[in-house]
């Protein structure tokens, strides 16, 4: 099975490199998407058949490449099947989507060799098991997506995007070098075999976990290291936007879980505390953010923010239960992100192809000059609609599972016997709530300027709905948000094997339970059925709807909006996002964002209009990144001179370094 | 047998509360009118509405696309089956077990959520307002919401409503500081989430400090009436959360029988009362706030429902 899968690997670089032979011809655009459709829909029955197989085993694999000493080791276990599921899953849709979607491509060559190494890349990261293919694979994987977001590099910000990616995307590597490094330990055993087998000492193990959270959350998009994502993500092409937010950030995931809950040995429960509350912080400031932009891309990827903060809450209670020896509650939560990971990758794939769709209609990412597409691409905005609903945690959509299952692992932390984590986690839960609510405000902003209302430019007014197979990849993962949210316990049941390997536990299964209930740890303690819900609803909804065309009058006429009398026209006094978000820019954004609103208004009698003008600083840029690149600039003046010397001085300063470095060898040992 | 006894019960609730809702809308109307010297409209009004705006037309506004006129169905839809989860009368309902608090509370956000999307449909200026800051108020009112539920959950162990209600009932729980607490809280985000006052007025039609009632202006008829009838079963919910958690007594549970369930259908009925009075005299004993006040309003609340949990870990612990 892991031989076949690597075959599908193989057969993404093939294409990639068939791509390059075929340039800019008319057939290469189908023809790649094809063989990347296919090689990721054969990964995913692949992985599937592999996470769902009855009795699981590891299944490995070296091949004689690589490091001569070492050579490239690849392991098939049930973290990385469920991974590979997300990834060939998302793979998949953005292949199907662009074979629609590929066809608007003003400059194919620069995006069909790239997008199947991306996704040959993230396969190889899953499956790596040794640290020198995986960090070979994830250079790979950031390589390719950073040449994806750079494919339309003449916009205006892609470049700078794309350089801020490729700075972060060094710094999160270097992080990880170092941590497997100091796994590895003095006898530079790079094998992930042979580092399970090593224990490494507290300090050891503390700084892995912080290494690990730099280098994966950089990726990721943990905050504070997230501002890359917002600008490199929107750049790319939609369907390579959605396979970077669905997908790349869930590589970026699977990394951190790998080195934490298998690599590292047994956590500490502070790790816990420090993870979840990143997470925390991370999901609250990735929404306020997502809510004070307009531009469609950006909004979704700053959700994406939101959604790795939701993902690591759960992985830091995982960790903390896990520490304290209660592997009932380290598998809900665990289970509770990993199924939230699956969910995000959906439905933030579904949200992209959307804003895709918009942007190839019209040509337009800037909400401000949309609206009223629902009239003139309807199905779009309904699969839009089914997305929106589901990220922002809404009954009976996925999203609302694997958030209540998230919940209830918060409110199991009054057991945790640590102080600190006792007042830290309810906190964390007001924040968690604090984010879903923001995400529902957040979508309806989204979908209700862009979809709704009146049109307001010409572009929105003459769109057209997008082509058919867009549609069928979109139609595909809004099903899936729908069935993952109804019948939940069958994915959940997916993931035991997962939760049993890092946790020892996991999840009562739903054979046990009477009409596919899910039930995190008793059924007088909470229970939700989301089939139940949806046909209570669905029921509830034709009972009315049936009674009152039956009994009540069924006529309709068409007239003016009312307005409360004074309907304008002019689409220009409808609210935009801007407005939309003015009450929560008012409560929160004073303190997120220093946000300073100035209204400069004309004299009475003059006739020029009056202008409010609104200022919204990023405070963790001003107060991070700027002084780190000032001090960067700073020390590159100053180091300057050293390119400058005469070959004595350099020979002076090569000798000098080999005795300082063999001191400290020596000292050290 | 026992199946059938308990499927009739959980059919009969969710006539009950769609029954009731009206009524006791009509009740606080009334008697508001009543405190303020007013004769008022008569108790049932609120039904006479429904039925007139049942047999009116839509007046569909000509931007108003599918979503706006399919809005209303799912609004009711969800709010009615979120009503019909809470235990009124009895608790042990059949389907209770599909969802617990959070759920209930996720259900009324996706009532909310489309009701916040059917007031941008049109392209308005009023329809934005209130859904902006409906949103901006569901953002606070629903960590206040949880942090109840945080707080109450700690106490019951559970986040089932049914076993919360037991829980709170029997002796060991007591008296608590973090109880009081909660229900402050609790009773806070329910005069938000139903556009009472202090935070919106359900009497307004023409201010610009209106949120519910901006919302759903583009609304008539059959529409109007669907989305009225789902804030009257919210408002219904909330008093019935509120009875069932903090004033549980009188509760039926499922293994008894008829008379047990009659005396618990009078005991609910007066709750209601009671709680259609408190509301009527605190509605006309305070003043509507500004609007940028309500965070001020709603981050008490978010603090009460974070100090009572915070006070149970301390008391608990020694």
């Amino acid at each position: 099975m892991l031989a076949a899968l690597l075959g599908c690997v193989a057969l993404l670089l093939v294409a990639s490199v068939g791509a390059i032979a075929l340039a800019d011809r008319r057939l290469a655009t189908t023809a790649i998407y094809s063989v990347a459709l296919t090689a990721s829909v054969a990964g995913l029955l692949l992985a599937l058949a592999a996470l769902l197989a009855p009795a699981p085993v590891p299944a490995t694999l070296a091949l004689p490449i690589g490091l001569p000493w070492l050579g490239a080791h690849f392991r098939l276990d049930a973290l990385s099947a469920f991974f590979l599921v997300v990834a060939n899953l998302g793979g998949a849709a953005a292949s199907l989507y662009g074979l629609g979607y590929g066809r608007h491509e003003e400059a194919p060559a620069r995006v069909l060799p790239f997008f199947p190494a991306f996704l040959a890349a993230m396969n190889l990261v899953l499956v790596a098991d040794d640290a020198f293919s995986f960090l070979f694979s994830w250079e790979f994987m950031s390589l390719t997506s950073w040449a994806l977001v750079m494919a339309h590099h003449q916009r205006s910000g892609n470049a700078t995007a794309g350089y801020l990616y490729l700075l972060m995307a060094s710094f999160g590597t270097l992080a990880l070098i170092l941590a497997f490094g100091l796994l590895a330990g003095w006898s530079g055993a790079y094998d992930f075999a042979a580092i399970r087998t090593a224990s490494p000492s507290a300090l050891m193990g503390a700084a892995v976990l912080a290494l690990a959270l730099a280098g994966a959350g950089s990726k990721a998009g943990l905050v504070p290291l997230h501002v890359w994502l917002p600008l490199a993500h929107p750049a790319a092409p939609s369907h390579v936007s959605a396979l970077m937010s669905g997908v790349m950030t869930k590589v970026a995931v699977y990394g951190f879980v790998r080195i934490t809950f298998d690599l590292v040995g047994a956590p500490l429960w502070w790790w816990g505390a420090l993870v979840a509350l990143t997470g925390g912080i991370t999901a609250v400031m990735g929404v306020l953010h997502a809510l004070m932009e307009h531009d469609l891309k950006r909004l979704l990827a700053y959700h994406t923010v939101e959604n790795i903060g939701i993902i690591f809450i759960g992985l830091g209670l995982a960790l903390a239960f896990s520490a304290n020896e209660m592997p009932a509650a380290a598998a809900l939560a665990l289970t509770a992100a990993l199924f939230h990971v699956f969910n995000h990758s959906v439905f933030k794939s579904l949200l992209f192809f959307g804003a895709g769709a918009v942007l190839t209609a019209t040509g337009e990412r800037d909400m401000e000059r949309l609206g009223g597409l629902i009239h003139r691409m309807p199905r779009t905005a309904f699969l839009f609609l089914v997305g929106s609903a589901a990220i922002s945690a809404l009954p009976p959509f996925n999203g609302f599972v694997s958030e209540w299952l998230t919940f209830q692992a918060i409110l199991l932390s009054p057991a945790l016997p640590q102080w600190l984590l006792k007042f830290l986690v309810p906190a964390i839960g007001a924040l968690l709530a604090l984010s879903a609510a923001l995400a529902a405000a957040c979508f309806v902003k989204a979908f209700g300027v862009t979809f709704l209302g009146r049109a307001r430019s010409q572009v929105a007014r003459e769109a057209l709905e997008t082509d058919r197979c867009s549609l069928g990849a979109m139609f595909t993962l809004a099903a899936l948000c729908l069935v993952a949210g109804v019948l939940p316990a069958w994915f959940i049941d997916a993931l035991a094997p997962v939760a049993q390997a890092l946790t020892g536990s996991h999840l009562p299964e739903r054979h046990g339970l009477d009409w596919l209930t899910i039930v995190p740890i008793a059924q007088s303690r909470s229970s939700y059925n989301g089939l139940l819900l949806f046909v209570l609803i669905a029921f509830a909804a034709a009972l009315a709807a049936a009674a009152i065309h039956r009994f009540a009058s069924d006529r309709v006429r068409r007239a003016p909006a009312w307005d409360c009398g004074f309907p304008d026209p002019s689409p220009a006094t409808q609210y935009t996002a801007g407005s939309f978000s003015q009450p929560i820019r008012r409560v929160f954004g004073t303190v997120v964002f220093r946000a300073r609103e100035e209204v400069e208004m004309p004299a009475p009698g003059a006739t020029q209009s009056a202008r409010l003008h609104v200022q919204l600083r990023d405070v963790l840029w001003d107060t991070l990144y700027v002084p780190a690149a000032r001090a960067v600039a700073l020390a590159a003046d100053h180091l300057n001179a050293v390119q400058f010397l005469t070959i004595r001085a350099y020979l002076t300063l090569v000798f000098g370094a080999l005795v300082a470095l063999l001191a400290v060898l020596a000292i050290w040992q | 047998m026992a199946i059938a006894l308990a499927l009739g019960v959980q059919l009969l609730q969710l006539a009950l509360v769609l029954v009731l809702a009206p009524l006791l809308t009509g009740l606080v109307r009334k008697l508001k009118a009543h405190l303020v010297g007013r004769q008022g409209p008569p108790l049932l009004q609120p039904y006479r509405d429904l039925a007139r705006l049942l047999r009116k037309e839509v007046v569909l506004a000509e931007s108003a696309s599918w979503l706006f006129r399919a809005a209303p169905y799912l609004i009711f839809a969800t709010t009615w089956v979120a009503a019909a989860l809470v235990p009124t009368f009895a608790t042990g309902l059949v389907f209770g077990y599909a969802a617990d608090v959070i759920a209930i509370v996720a259900l009324l956000g996706a009532a909310r959520f489309m009701l916040a999307l059917a007031g941008l449909d049109v392209g308005t200026s009023f329809g934005g307002i209130g859904s902006s800051r409906e949103m901006m108020i569901a953002s606070l009112a629903e960590p206040a919401m949880l942090m109840v539920v945080f707080t109450l959950s700690l106490l019951a162990g559970s986040t089932q409503l049914s076993s919360i209600a037991a829980a709170l009932q029997s002796p060991e729980v007591g008296l608590r500081v973090s109880l009081a607490l909660a229900l402050v809280a609790l009773i806070m985000v329910a005069l938000a989430e139903n556009a009472r006052i202090p935070v919106d007025n359900p009497a307004t039609h023409l201010e610009l400090t209106m949120v519910h009632e901006a919302m759903i202006l583009e609304y008539s008829g059959r529409h109007l009436a669907l989305i009225e009838a789902a804030s009257y079963l919210k408002l219904l919910l909330y008093v019935s959360l509120i009875a069932c958690v903090f004033f549980p007594w009188g509760l039926a549970s499922a293994a008894q029988g008829g008379g047990a369930y009659l005396s618990a259908a009078v005991v609910y009925i007066a709750k209601l009362g009671a709680a259609g009075f408190a509301l009527a005299v605190f509605e006309t004993a305070i003043a509507k706030m500004r609007v940028f006040r309500v965070s001020d309003f709603l981050g008490a609340a978010l603090m009460l429902g974070l100090l009572a949990a915070l006070l149970l870990f301390v008391t608990q612990a020694t």
